[in-house]
Formats: structure tokens, C-alpha cells, sequence
């Protein structure tokens, strides 16, 4: 309403301050009809695909690279010392920073984007993991090894298992580093998708398409979370036995 | 007379405390345990009875000393040899029948094979309606019915239970010492059983092994023999508990020394009060 009202004053030219639905001159620029027809004409869907594309992509590699390496930290004293402090300090750097390197290295584009979604999200994963695999109850280890569990049949049976609840959560984390990267990589680095459509909709000045990527952007992030990660780490949990099931 | 089949020599075990000093939690243990026998070691808490039974599990090394089972030179756990903890130490993750069934999979054991085996012991558990359980939806006893399920299943020669009741309330704990006497009476499984508990130990040991403290080892022996199934207000057992009573106060006297670094000592009259038989809390 406020948003509205503030539209209608004219304290802003329209295209700095575009109404939301009502536009201010019949036929005039609003935020719900760029939405629409951005929607119809695919331009922001097609932008959407795109970044969900690098997203997903960056999120699946950022898993694997992320649960070895944690794995490799997790078993070796020595690799915790030297590794694990390579991460630890390569993850207190905000993730945009290597985007000049990245650009450097694989031009502007996907590769470079790709580059900073799984430098921040597979950094996060391994030391969420890492910790996630040595907080496993001793007692957990000892009832395994009793019965004849080693080596990485103890990982794979027990370990890994067993901190599955902590690696959820470290995964909710990282996608959220991960969708964050993929639009920071887009807006400054290129590469199509819905960071580079809204750099394009700055420069030329068109808030209503700036508007329509922002309630896009916030869409998948809450959608994502909710529908899939918060659903997951619930029944993780339930299942775990971690969480007291009055409901 | 059945044959020794485990037989500890000349055991020493230190620890090394995170202050970086040595603290010597065993010394000189010698210790033989035959065949079917079932065997209490009895001790204030701290005495090093956790130790002795990891080390026979082979989840610790002893500092010094031989350990032989059936003969040969242990290095690592067995399946010969499983262990029952006080915190069930189930796998959450898992269902019942998964749990009992993780064993014998480690094994290679067919799927069906193993089910129909981990079924059989759950039922012979009481268990029977619970293998789709998780463990968070089970009591206490059942947990540890689980447990002793998961270990039996594996046909060990040899169960090692490290305080296994402890944990669980008065009447649960009765009812699983039938259990486990009976159990103990059809497999004819060696059992090393840890407690602090005097009469868990009388109702059901063919011996108690009575340890001391500071450094830790074995105090005394005493063979149980009274009949089964156990009867608490059998003579003989009467008789043992207050000759076993009469050398633990000595030890908890000198613990209690210790520990508070003054010249402590128990009341000599006031020693018929019930928490005496539990020495968990050091009384
Ligand atoms: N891994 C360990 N590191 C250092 N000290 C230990 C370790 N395990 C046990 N201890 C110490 O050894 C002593 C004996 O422990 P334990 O065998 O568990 O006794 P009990 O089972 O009779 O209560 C205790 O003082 C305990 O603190
Ligand atoms: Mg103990």
C-alpha cells in the first residue's frame, strides 16, 4: 500500500519507483505486468533456467569435492593440520573476492561462476562435514568395531550415517552460499542468468525488470529452503531420533 | 573340569591423562576364565574393570602383558568376543531388526539369512513385535534387550557386558537378570560381566572377581556356589555378600581417604544401609 501510495505522489520519476500493480497513467510501466510478460516472453525464465543451472550444477560438485575433503581431514591427524587450515582460511575470504581471478583464469561467464559457487559452497560442506564425522558418538564407534567394523567399512556403515543429521544442515547452509555466489558471480561476471539480466535492467534503468529478477530471486531462495531442505532436515531428524516427537 | 579360555598375564595398563602424566590404571592383573564360566568383576568405579573388559574386547591394548584367547594372541576385536555397553549404543538411524542385522551383513551373511537369524533372537528377546522399531521409541530395557540381541546374534564364544543394567530401573533389571541367566544357561556362552552392583554379581556369577583401586587389579576371587536359578535369600549367597562387604568397605575407605585427603573413615555402624550394595556414587 505504502509502496503504492509512494508511486502515485510522483516523488520518483516511474521508473525509479514503478507502482506495483495499479500503474500511474493507463497503460504505464508496473511490476506485476514486466513480471508477466518477462514470464511470457521467456526472457526471465530463460534467465531463471540459467542460474538455477549453474546453481544446481555448482551445489552437486560442491558435495562431493566438499564430503571428501571432509572425509580426508576426518582421517588423518597430518591432513587435518595442513589441509584443514587451507580451508579454514580460504573460507574467511568472502567468496566474490576470486572473482576477478576466476575471471582471469576462465574468462567471463558459467565456468567462472561455476568457479565461486563451489569455492564457497564446497569449503562450507567440508568443514561442516568434517566436525559432522567427529562428533559421532564413541559409543556408536565401539559398537561397530566390536562386531568386526574397520577401516572404511566403519566410515561408510557408521560414520557417515551417523552424522548425516549435521551434514544436512551444512548442506541447507551451503546452498544458501551457493545461490548467493551464483548472482553475485552473474552480476558482476556475466553468463546469462537472472545476476547478468539484472545488471542488464540497471543500466538500463528499468526498475521494473530489477524488481521482477528480485521477487524471482527471493521465490527460489525461500522455495528451495522450505520446500526442500527444511522438509528434509525435519525428517532427518525424525528419524534420527534427535528430535522429541510429541507431534 | 571345562578348559581356560582366556587367560590374562602379568597385564599393565597406563594412561596418559591430559595433564600429560602417566596414570597407572592397572597393575599386574592375572586373571583365567574358563569356558562357559560366567564371570563378575566387582569394583568401585575408576577401578579399572571398563579397562580389563576393552582389553579382552581388543578395543584397547594393554601397556604390558600377554592376553590369550583360546590360545592365540589377540590383536584387535573379534567376533568371538562381543561386547554389550551401558548405553545400549544402538544405531539410531536403524531400525531394530537393522540393528541386530548390522553384524552378520559386516559378515556377508545373505540378507535373509541374517533376518531370519536377527528375527529369531529378537523373539527369543521378547522383541518379536518390535523390528520395525527405531530405537528413540524404545524404553530403556528394551534398548539393551536389543543390545544383547545384536551380540548374541553374531555367536560369539564369549560376551562381555560392561555394566549392561546399570542404567535401568529396579524391577527392569531383575527381569533382564532372569533373562540373561537363562540365556546364559541355554547358549552356554562364556560371559565376563562388569558391575559395581554386589548383588547383580551374587545373583548371577559363578564367580566374583573383586578389583581394588589406586592402582587398580584384582583384590580377591570368590566362587559363587549356590544354586540356580539364583535365589537372593539363598544362605549361601547372604554369607558371601557381607564377607564381600567386609573388603569393599576397606577399599571405599581408602578411596574416600584419597579423595578428600582427610583422615576419612566409615561409620562402622551405620554400614547396613541399602546404598552400601551399590558403590556407583562411591556410597
Ligand atoms: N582413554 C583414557 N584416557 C585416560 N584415562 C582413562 C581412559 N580410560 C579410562 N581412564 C581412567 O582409568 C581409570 C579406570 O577407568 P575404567 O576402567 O573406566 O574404570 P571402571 O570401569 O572401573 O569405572 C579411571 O580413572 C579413568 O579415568
Ligand atoms: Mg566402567
Amino acid at each position: 500500500m505504502i509502496w503504492e501510495a509512494i508511486s502515485k505522489l510522483g516523488l520518483f520519476p516511474a521508473f525509479l519507483w514503478p507502482p506495483f500493480i495499479v500503474p500511474v497513467e493507463p497503460g504505464g510501466v508496473t511490476i506485476m505486468k514486466t513480471f508477466v510478460n518477462g514470464l511470457m516472453s521467456g526472457q526471465l525464465i530463460n534467465a531463471t533456467l540459467v542460474s538455477l543451472q549453474s546453481l544446481l550444477l555448482g551445489f552437486v560438485i560442491s558435495v562431493v569435492v566438499g564430503l571428501v575433503l571432509g572425509f580426508l581431514i576426518y582421517s588423518s591427524k597430518w591432513i587435518e593440520d595442513t589441509l584443514g587450515f587451507v580451508v579454514t582460511a580460504l573460507q574467511s575470504v568472502p567468496n566474490i573476492v576470486w572473482l576477478p581471478l576466476a575471471i582471469l583464469w576462465f574468462g567471463l561467464g558459467f565456468s567462472s561462476v561455476l568457479f565461486i559457487v563451489v569455492l564457497g559452497a564446497a569449503l562450507s560442506i567440508t568443514i561442516t562435514s568434517s566436525s559432522g564425522f567427529k562428533s559421532v558418538p564413541p559409543i556408536q564407534i565401539r559398537a561397530a568395531r566390536t562386531m568386526g567394523a574397520s577401516g572404511f567399512q566403519l566410515f561408510r556403515t557408521i560414520i557417515f550415517p551417523s552424522s548425516v543429521p549435521h551434514i544436512i544442515s551444512g548442506l541447507r547452509l551451503a546452498w544458501a552460499l551457493a545461490w548467493r555466489a551464483v548472482l553475485a558471480g552473474e552480476l558482476l561476471g556475466g553468463g546469462g542468468g537472472l545476476g547478468t539480466l539484472l545488471d542488464m535492467g540497471r543500466s538500463i534503468q528499468a526498475m521494473d525488470l530489477v524488481f521482477s529478477i528480485m521477487i524471482i530471486i527471493g521465490i527460489i531462495g525461500t522455495l528451495i529452503d522450505h520446500v526442500v531442505f527444511l522438509q528434509l532436515e525435519k525428517a532427518v531428524l525424525k528419524r534420527w531420533g534427535l528430535q522429541s516427537n510429541t507431534a | 573340569m571345562m578348559a581356560d579360555q582366556i587367560v590374562l598375564e602379568n597385564i599393565h595398563k597406563t594412561f596418559i591423562s591430559k595433564r600429560n602424566e602417566p596414570l597407572h590404571v592397572l597393575e599386574q592383573v592375572e586373571l583365567t576364565i574358563r569356558e562357559g564360566e560366567f564371570v563378575s568383576l566387582l569394583g568401585p568405579s575408576g577401578c579399572g574393570k571398563s579397562t580389563i573388559l576393552n582389553i579382552i574386547a581388543g578395543l584397547e591394548s594393554p601397556s604390558s602383558g600377554q592376553i590369550h584367547v583360546n590360545g592365540r594372541s589377540i590383536s584387535g576385536p573379534g567376533n568371538d568376543r562381543i561386547v554389550v555397553f551401558q548405553e545400549a549404543g544402538l544405531f539410531p538411524w536403524m531400525n531394530v531388526l537393522d540393528n541386530v542385522m548390522y553384524g552378520l551383513r559386516l559378515k556377508k551373511m545373505k540378507r535373509k539369512e541374517a533376518r531370519e537369524k536377527a528375527i529369531a533372537w529378537l523373539k527369543k528377546v521378547h522383541l518379536g513385535k518390535y523390528l520395525d522399531a527405531y530405537p528413540y521409541e524404545l524404553s530403556g530395557g528394551m534398548k539393551q534387550r536389543v543390545a544383547i540381541a545384536r551380540a548374541l546374534v553374531m555367536e560369539p564364544e564369549i560376551l562381555l557386558m560392561d555394566e549392561p543394567f546399570a542404567a535401568l530401573d529396579e524391577q527392569t533389571r531383575m527381569v533382564l537378570h532372569q533373562e540373561l541367566e537363562s540365556l546364559w544357561r541355554e547358549t552356554g556362552k562364556t560371559i565376563i560381566f562388569v558391575t559395581h552392583n554386589i548383588r547383580e554379581a551374587l545373583m548371577l556369577s559363578d564367580r566374583i572377581v573383586l578389583m581394588k583401586t589406586r592402582p587398580g587389579g584384582i583384590k580377591k576371587q570368590y566362587d559363587v556356589q549356590a544354586a540356580r536359578p539364583r535365589n537372593p535369600s539363598d544362605s549361601v549367597l547372604v554369607h558371601l555378600e557381607q564377607k564381600i562387604l567386609v573388603e569393599l568397605e576397606d577399599e571405599m575407605e581408602k578411596v574416600l581417604r584419597e579423595e578428600f585427603g582427610i583422615d576419612y573413615s566409615l561409620k562402622k555402624n551405620n554400614i547396613h544401609s541399602d546404598s552400601r550394595y551399590d558403590m556407583g556414587g562411591y556410597i
